[in-house]
């Protein structure tokens, strides 16, 4: 099942997301990348509805692009997670509601801060210092209770990320067995292997 | 299950001496499932008026925009800050608006009104989910934990309690119930408004 993880550390945020697009019991695709790069310095995973997903993934994709282009700065992190969220909790009471929960991870290139926030179908939206979403996060969520630091380095920062997948990979009956993983810090967003 | 009960969280409101107070949990969860033990639900309108909005999570986000927006408005075409039973007033009829799909939040509002001789005088009120105002005397709750900060509330408070003697009523008061409902809690809030300051402390609370 749809499961996404997200932490911060000293000066930067990591998301990972799983890579399989699945329809009922069937996996359809075992590659998908489900985290978005909206700017420079500012990520989005997302899950839930398919369909959905990708269309207000998108429709978040270009709008920031617009806003870049048309005054020559991208939002930070909070502007841009305020306008995301008002966008799902507009969604949430017209006829054909978005289901889609997202983690929005950044780097504020304005104060040097690391911000990641969690927003649900609802437009729920709240700053923490890490988050989950899915059937992963029953399992992730208290570990990462125990062993999140947020003054942890990077590396301690990924292997702390490697400790939820193994748990989730231990411990849930539909695991996924791949997943994507994405930093942003001051340098601004890579890919990494974990 | 109802979705007042989505997110959790409980908000109170006292009458002191020259004083009021208002206090919240600052959990957010999912049903069962806590997501956030730093979850703000009580906002500044002015420098004496604040507003607490449990309910669903949602749209906490977005009458806080909305109140925003208004009293914004409103001090600007008025050239004046709004009166706490003004903003009552106005919360009050923001939730009728939308009468038929209304949004999930019961309101409490805390403020100091000015007297025409000068003075203060402490204003609390409370609405319903559509814009029922509940103007109380002495406490008003708001929450999934509501009925055990009642209970609480109506043996500990008493008349004019002085600012610090109010906080640690306020204090005690949503706490002992909160420690009681698993829907709220996760440490809390307060905030203590007289006439010259407003007094916020966080609180340490069972985290359980």
């Amino acid at each position: 099942m749809e499961t996404s993880f997200a932490l911060t550390g000293k000066g930067y945020v990591i998301i990972a997301a799983d890579t399989t697009a699945a329809r009922s019991i069937v996996k359809m695709k075992v590659d998908a990348d489900k985290i978005k790069v909206l700017s420079p310095h500012l990520l989005m995973s997302y899950s839930g509805e398919p369909g959905d997903t990708i269309q207000f993934a998108e429709y978040v994709e270009r709008n920031i692009r617009l806003y870049q282009i048309r005054n020559l700065y991208a939002l930070t992190p909070s502007a841009a997670a305020s306008w995301i969220r008002r966008s799902l909790a507009e969604s949430l009471r017209s006829r054909n509601p978005y289901a889609v929960n997202l983690l929005v991870g950044g780097y504020d290139t304005t104060s040097h801060q690391p911000h990641l926030y969690w927003i649900d179908y609802l437009g729920t939206m709240t700053e923490i210092p890490f988050g989950a979403h899915g059937y992963g996060s029953y399992f992730a969520l208290s570990l990462l209770d125990r062993y999140h630091d947020p003054e942890a380095s990077l590396e301690e920062g990924l292997s702390t990320l490697k400790r939820c997948i193994n748990e989730v990979a231990k411990r849930l009956v539909v695991s996924p067995d791949r997943y994507t993983v994405k930093v942003v810090d001051k340098d601004g967003v890579r890919e990494v292997e974990l | 299950m109802s979705i007042m009960e989505y997110n959790g969280g409980s908000v109170v409101a006292m009458v002191g001496k020259d004083c009021v107070a208002i206090a919240s949990d600052l959990r957010l969860g999912n049903q069962a499932l806590g997501i956030s033990s730093n979850f703000q639900k009580i906002f500044p309108v002015t420098d004496r008026i604040y507003v607490g909005l449990p309910g669903l999570a949602t749209d906490l986000s977005t009458l806080r925009e909305r109140f925003r927006f208004r009293v914004n408005m409103y001090t600007i075409k008025e050239e004046r800050e709004i009166e706490p039973e003004t903003f009552a007033r106005l919360v009050s009829s923001t939730l009728y608006e939308h009468r038929f799909g209304p949004y999930f939040i019961e309101p409490v509002i805390a403020g100091l009104s000015k007297t025409p001789s000068g003075g203060v005088e402490p204003f609390i009120a409370a609405t319903d989910l559509i814009g029922c105002l509940n103007f109380a005397k002495d406490f008003v709750v708001a929450g999934t934990a509501s009925a055990k900060i009642f209970g609480v509330a109506e043996g500990l408070w008493e008349p004019n309690l002085e600012p610090e003697d109010l906080f640690e009523t306020i204090s005690q008061t949503l706490m002992n119930a909160v420690d009681r409902d698993a829907f709220s809690g996760w440490g809390c809030m307060v905030h203590v408004i007289t006439k010259d300051r407003v007094i916020t402390r966080t609180l340490k609370a069972r985290m359980d």
